[in-house]
């Protein structure tokens, strides 16, 4: 292990713990050697995991901060370093180093709200962290909705969390829709910003949005036209990364950094960056 | 103040060399580049601008950052050595040292980079006046004066002699160490007053003299952004990036992997904005023409570096991309464009 302290320096991570969600996700279950956790994040932040020798790319910490045993990241098969990461197996080691950016506002500006979670496809990964965050400190909240979304029901992510642990929680609404109508789905089938004006929350919430662009751009849409503000809505960028911290170039847009000064973005703050994301 | 003899001046570098790397501008196979001094070195003290800045003593054109060993199931990490001997830089330009504080800016900042930092820690810059402007230098324009440059000790040199005088305590120092070589020279600081005044009036002259940034106040950024401008202007654009690797301030880096038989290298080395893939995701790109990443490149010089650096510029006026540019486009064009468009005073 290496003791100099260089936000380019990684630790190695240990996998305990590979979970099939989907066809293409899996999520990762990894801690230190000795046991642990590998740091302390908090819900939206991200890490870079490398295979050394493949790649290394960012990924959003899906566990919660108030998991004191690991750090679990759901990973969508899609490239070269995400194909290597789906053929680990538990005991297999990783480097990771982090966390890196922002975090969605759990103790300042979200505390005291009732919050709706909209996301699609792999997009529910960061949410997740703050849904768990969130319900671990059910008191500091109001009311919770989660409408989540795939392209049919073997794409849903954490569905079992979902239905079992979330949508039985006190407070909690849950909403599920697939794109297409298949054979066994007895759920609501339609586009996630069709069913979010369907429903038609009240727009005395705060919206934390994830997913596909094309599916944020809409969703965007009808918040709006559901009378929500620029300041009640929370989103994520992503672009492409290297170092994490703001310095090799990549992630810049305008004047900021998405590794450092996001991922979470409020959509006024998206909105006074130049059009390029 | 001190000086030393024009002769006397590879006795200065033997001395220094005996205790510390020197660097300083060495012609190799015809091209003129900051290199290590040894006996054999064709130094080249006169000439102003070499082919690449000298970023690269601080921030490697390629470095390891670590070394990967062992896989699978016992991964071992050992990371790269810092720089741990003091170096002198010698004879950088007012512009490349200005440059070296814009990346100053970026690696010093939190978190810092350790490996740019430890080389900052251990490196003396001896900057020279420029004797002789060249037509492409622009310097003025960042408030840049080549006849008083910044460093730990700045240098002039006259027809017979070479003046020094420190400028830090890291440059004291640095006096205190070659001293026996050098003669006392506060009588004579008018001899350096007639050089600066004589570099003062070349500069006066120079085509670039009034170039304005008038309307690069970091302000009118959507206004920028969606110029029609940019439409012709980076039309020439090759995207071979040459801009980018001349240039003393540009620190876009990648970071891979390289395999050898001792284990793998992470290394970092040099990247360009003005390539394709530097933005290239597995979930695709978000700048996919040549207008986009021709504009990144300059909105972040004039506009989000220094909206986020206290009003600093991310370009110091060298001119190198001036003069390397294949198809004749650089920084003094784009400003220039806009300021036709009413953005600053007519040059």
């Amino acid at each position: 292990m290496c003791n100099r302290r260089d936000p380019l320096i990684p630790q190695i991570g240990v996998i305990t713990h590979v979970e099939t969600e989907t066809p293409d996700v899996k999520t990762f279950r990894i801690v230190r050697p000795e046991g642990g956790k590998l740091f302390d994040h908090m819900p939206g932040q991200c890490a870079m995991i490398c295979v050394p020798g493949v790649s290394e790319g960012m990924f959003s910490i899906t566990s919660s901060p108030t998991n004191r045993e690991y750090q679990e990241f759901s990973i969508k098969r899609c490239g070269m370093l995400t194909e290597q990461l789906h053929s680990l197996e538990p005991g297999d080691q990783v480097t990771v180093r982090g966390p890196y950016g922002n975090h969605f506002p759990v103790e300042t500006e979200l505390k005291g709200k009732d919050l709706l979670f909209i996301a699609g496809g792999i997009g529910l990964a960061p949410l997740r962290s703050v849904i768990n965050y969130v319900l671990d400190n059910r008191q500091d909240y109001g009311k919770i909705d989660i409408l989540y979304g795939a392209r049919s029901a073997d794409d849903l992510v954490r569905r079992k969390e979902m239905e079992e642990v979330w949508m039985k929680a006190p407070g909690v609404n849950g909403y599920l829709t697939i794109d297409v109508a298949q054979e066994g789905w007895n759920g609501h089938v339609g586009f996630v910003p069709d069913y979010l004006k369907e429903i038609g929350f009240a727009a005395d919430k705060t919206a934390l949005v994830c997913g596909p662009p094309i599916m944020i751009k809409f969703v965007l849409a009808a918040l709006e036209g559901m009378g929500y503000t620029k300041e009640q809505v929370y989103t994520t960028l992503e672009l492409r990364m290297k170092c994490g911290i703001g310095k090799c170039g990549r992630c810049n847009i305008g004047s900021k950094y998405v590794c450092k000064d996001g991922p979470v973005f409020r959509l006024d703050q998206i909105e006074e960056l130049p059009d390029e994301y | 103040m001190y000086k030393i003899t024009k002769e006397n001046l590879r006795a200065l570098f033997r001395e220094i060399a005996g205790s510390r790397e020197l660097y300083l501008p060495v012609e190799m196979g015809g091209q003129v580049n900051f290199g290590v001094w040894d006996e054999d070195a064709k130094v080249r003290l006169d000439v102003l601008k070499t082919v690449k800045s000298p970023k690269d003593i601080f921030f490697p054109q390629a470095e390891t950052l670590y070394t990967c060993t062992g896989s699978g199931k016992n991964i071992r990490i050992k990371p790269q050595e810092l720089k741990d001997r003091d170096f002198v830089v010698f004879g950088m330009r007012a512009c490349d040292v200005r440059g070296v504080k814009v990346l100053d800016q970026v690696f010093l900042s939190d978190p810092q980079d350790t490996y740019y930092a430890a080389r900052r820690a251990h490196g003396i810059l001896v900057s020279m006046a420029c004797g002789r402007p060249e037509e492409s230098c622009f310097c003025s324009t960042f408030g840049i004066d080549a006849a008083a440059p910044e460093g730990d000790v700045a240098a002039w040199m006259t027809e017979k002699d070479l003046f020094l005088k420190p400028l830090t305590e890291k440059g004291e120092q640095f006096i205190t160490s070659v001293e026996s070589l050098l003669t006392k020279a506060e009588d004579e600081a008018e001899t350096v007053e007639a050089e600066q005044k004589r570099i003062r009036e070349i500069l006066e002259k120079l085509p670039y003299r009034n170039l304005s940034l008038d309307g690069w106040d970091g302000g009118a950024t959507e206004e920028k952004f969606d110029s029609p401008i940019w439409e012709t202007l980076y039309r020439p654009c090759l995207a071979c990036g040459t801009c980018t690797f001349v240039c003393p301030t540009c620190q876009c880096y990648d970071i891979k992997d390289y395999r050898t038989a001792e284990g793998v290298q992470r290394y970092r080395c040099w990247d360009s904005c003005m390539y394709s893939d530097f933005t290239l995701m597995a979930g695709g790109n978000n700048r996919t023409t040549q207008l986009q990443r021709f504009r990144q490149r300059f909105m972040h010089k004039l506009i989000y570096f220094p909206a986020n650096n206290q009003g600093m510029y991310s370009c110091v006026g060298c001119g190198r991309c001036v003069e390397k540019c294949p198809s004749s486009l650089n920084i003094v064009k784009v400003i220039k464009a806009f300021e036709k468009q009413g953005g600053g005073a007519n040059v």
